[in-house]
């Protein structure tokens, strides 16, 4: 047992999967010999080899179309894309056979792969290091997205989504890398060596964050913590009790426990740094409008980032969801 | 096509020779293009300071590149569009470009504090996503040749970019299209942690020009005047309907890829210190010297006023106001703006705002490349590319 960041809680996972598996490989730019930018993949090389840990030429669509080849002949490729903004070029490949490729060999050979972006603002960085491009791949059928929030849960999901046979577009909320450290387990979460109920869940479920009976807030990613302040500042300024709820799971989303949260509470909040139209807030919301309309005492509301780039970074706090604003998108679903 | 050894004019004072001058260059341009040399050096070595002090964010430092930046530009015509990558992120300042605007970018403004109309500097946006722009460069050449004018462009970037799909597309509408388009790689060796030998399986860069049936010219990048020649030829051929060339000006980079990187991780720095002794400003310096065109006293005279030009940029990036909430709203869209903005520009005009961002901490622990996040902070970590 130790305490870890989520960095170190990633970097676990993927020496499990190496360790487990000889399949698995991992490519991306300079995640090799430094262990990338964030350290994500440190001491890989070292322990595994250069057959195994590549450091590639800079190209995002070459790391993820090589990477379905590599899928093809039976690897379990995880791909690092440096930065969320850098994943543009790689659209192609990731929504055209990425996504399609279990649907167009009638499920002989998913492109069973894991695609790691660290996305999100919050760490003062130039223009494109800070995107929220989740909602893209939510859209594009054929791809399950996942973002963790805790430590544990990085590292269980991680190695979830390695050995989950659909591709996995795994969002790393970079803000939150270092942020705190948590209690990881040296035993596995579970056996890799089956596709099991326990590893499918992890990533198909979301995570009861904080209790609360007034109002539900999802939120995933650097958000959560932000939301549990914000709802600590609601019981200590108001009274208020709000339940938080990180969703972990994009796509699928996990139906069950948000309109559970919903009706349960009667009033729901979401809450995510990509820009509102079309995101994945609109989905949350629509689900419960959908699905329990008549356990609400209020509309669903929405803190998110602006439908604008995201700004330069000497703007991003006026574009991300504060406590405050959080607390505040809170407070008018409250009083509705 | 590509020739193997660098083409070189400068040489070092001893046993390698000097070339003659390429035409076109009299004393005072000579003592012009050196000029423009010490300005870059002096903005660079300011940047990093203030990047330390905590007063911009990342930086890309491009010291020892100077003269692929100014060599190729001192080649082009007023009209010439040029564009630049990140690590060319100050070449506008050579234009008129306000040495401010250039900070306030790497300050993190945006809107007109840190952004600025391309069509006044023909200039266009530093470019952050690697190896995007170079088909920009192609559409401007072939803009201009629709049009049946005689303007060129250029455009810099890494031999880490020739990797990138968009390296193929911009050189091949380029050699199909036969634009007057210059595309400048400047081969430092490095594309962050990567070395060179990951991002090509041939020798050089300037050998791929093959592929698309044009010209690819390999030069000394520490030579500003090699810089200065291959880009002036390959853009008089472009005018002349020759169409574009591919330049790899091979060089080394000397600094870290940004100021939050360290290459002791993944690099030998002895090495780099015999590169280093190549640089661009002290060669040209000395080659002036030789020439009897420069003593000391003009070039204190031109240190002095790089000096001031730059001091003065940090004074008026200094006096702006970080831009407001508003600017994130600001020319999204060129036509009239949605609904969805007035009720963005509500909301976050309802919440107080939080002074300006603390700021960045030097560089944390061992890092490489891009961002460093400082360890147990969850709030802003820092920096940068
Ligand atoms: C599309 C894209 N992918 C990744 C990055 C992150 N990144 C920034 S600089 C860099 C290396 C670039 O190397 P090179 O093209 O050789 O240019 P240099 O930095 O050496 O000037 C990388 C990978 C990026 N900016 N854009
Ligand atoms: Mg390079």
């Amino acid at each position: 047992m130790a305490e870890l960041t989520m960095v170190e809680a990633l970097n676990k996972a993927l020496h499990e999967a190496f360790s487990a598996d000889d399949r698995v490989v991992l490519l991306g730019e300079d995640v090799a010999q430094t262990g990338g930018v964030f350290r994500v993949t440190a001491g890989l090389l070292k322990e595994y080899g250069g057959e195994r840990v590549i450091d590639t030429p800079l190209s995002e669509a070459g790391i993820v179309g090589t990477a379905v080849g590599l899928s093809l002949y039976g690897l379990l490729p995880v791909v690092e894309i440096q930065f969320d903004g850098f994943v543009y070029p790689a659209f192609e490949q990731i929504v055209v056979h990425v996504a399609r490729y279990g649907w167009r060999t009638n499920g002989e050979c998913p492109a069973n792969m894991v695609i790691r972006i660290p996305f999100g603002g919050g760490v003062r960085a130039p223009e494109l290091h800070s995107d929220s491009p989740e909602a893209l791949f939510a859209h594009s059928p054929g791809l399950k997205v996942v973002c963790p929030t805790t430590p544990s849960d990085a590292r269980a999901m991680l190695l979830a989504a390695i050995t989950h046979p659909d591709p996995v577009i795994f969002m790393e909320p970079k803000r939150i890398y270092r942020a705190g450290r948590q209690e990881v387990s040296d035993a596995l979460p579970f056996d890799l060596g089956s596709t099991n109920g326990d590893a499918s869940s992890l990533l198909s479920t979301a995570r009861l964050a904080r209790e609360g009976n007034d109002l539900v807030i999802f939120a995933y990613g650097a958000t959560v913590p932000l939301s549990v302040e914000a709802a600590e500042k609601l019981k200590t300024d108001k009274g208020t009790s709000l339940r938080v709820v990180d969703l972990r799971s994009l796509y699928p989303l996990d139906v069950d426990a948000i309109t559970s949260h919903a009706s349960a509470c009667g009033r729901a909040l979401v809450v995510h740094e990509a820009p509102r139209t079309a995101g994945i807030g609109a989905e949350v919301s629509s689900l419960i409008h959908e699905r329990v309309m008549l356990d609400l005492e209020a509309p669903v509301g929405r803190v998110t980032g602006f439908d604008v780039p995201f700004p330069q970074f000497a703007n991003e706090d006026d574009y991300l969801p504060s406590v405050e604003r959080i607390a505040r998108g809170a407070e008018k679903v409250l009083s509705f | 096509m590509s020739t193997q050894e660098p083409l070189r004019i400068i040489g070092d004072g001893g046993e390698l020779p000097d070339h003659p001058v390429p035409d076109g260059l009299g004393e005072k341009e000579l003592l012009e293009l050196y000029r423009w040399l010490v300005i870059l050096r002096t903005f660079d070595e300011r940047a990093v300071m203030l990047q330390r002090q905590g007063r911009v964010g990342t930086y890309p430092l491009y010291w020892g590149e100077e003269g692929t930046t100014a060599g190729a530009l001192f080649a082009c015509e007023d009209a010439d569009w040029i564009f630049p990558s990140y690590r060319q992120c100050s070449v506008g300042i050579l234009r008129g470009l306000p040495v401010a605007t250039v900070l306030g970018w790497v300050r993190g403004y945006g809107g007109p504090a840190g952004f600025y109309n391309p069509r006044d500097y023909r200039l266009g946006p530093i470019c952050v996503p690697i190896a995007t722009h170079l088909p920009h460069a192609t559409g401007v050449a072939w803009a201009a040749k629709i049009r049946g004018e005689r303007t060129a462009s250029l455009a810099w970037f890494g031999e880490g970019a020739t990797s990138e799909g968009d390296f193929h597309e911009g050189l091949n509408f380029a050699s199909v299209f036969r634009t007057a388009t210059v595309f400048f790689c400047t081969n430092n060796q490095w594309a962050i942690s990567t070395p060179v030998t990951r991002q090509m399986a041939t020798r050089t860069v300037a050998e791929k020009a093959a592929a698309y049936g044009i010209p690819g010219i390999r030069i000394d990048g520490f030579d500003p005047l090699a810089c200065y020649k291959a880009a002036k030829e390959a853009l008089d051929r472009g005018r002349e309907g020759g169409g574009p060339t591919l330049i790899e000006a091979f060089t080394y980079r000397i600094k870290a890829h940004g100021t939050a990187d360290d290459p002791s991780l993944y690099r030998d720095e002895t090495e780099t210190q015999k590169w280093a002794q190549l640089e661009p400003v002290g060669r040209m310096a000395s080659f002036l010297r030789r020439l009897e065109i420069l003593d000391d006293d003009k070039n204190d005279e031109l240190k002095a006023e790089a000096k001031e030009m730059v001091a003065e940029g940090v004074r008026g990036l200094e006096s702006v106001e970080q831009p407001g909430p508003e600017v994130m709203f600001d020319y999204v869209y060129a036509s009239d703006n949605p609904w969805t903005f007035t009720e963005g520009l509500e909301e976050v005009n309802s919440v107080a705002r939080k002074p300006e961002a603390a700021p960045p901490q030097p560089p944390s622990p061992p890092s490489a490349g891009d961002v460093e996040i400082q360890p147990g902070s969850g709030a802003p970590g820092v920096e940068e590319a």
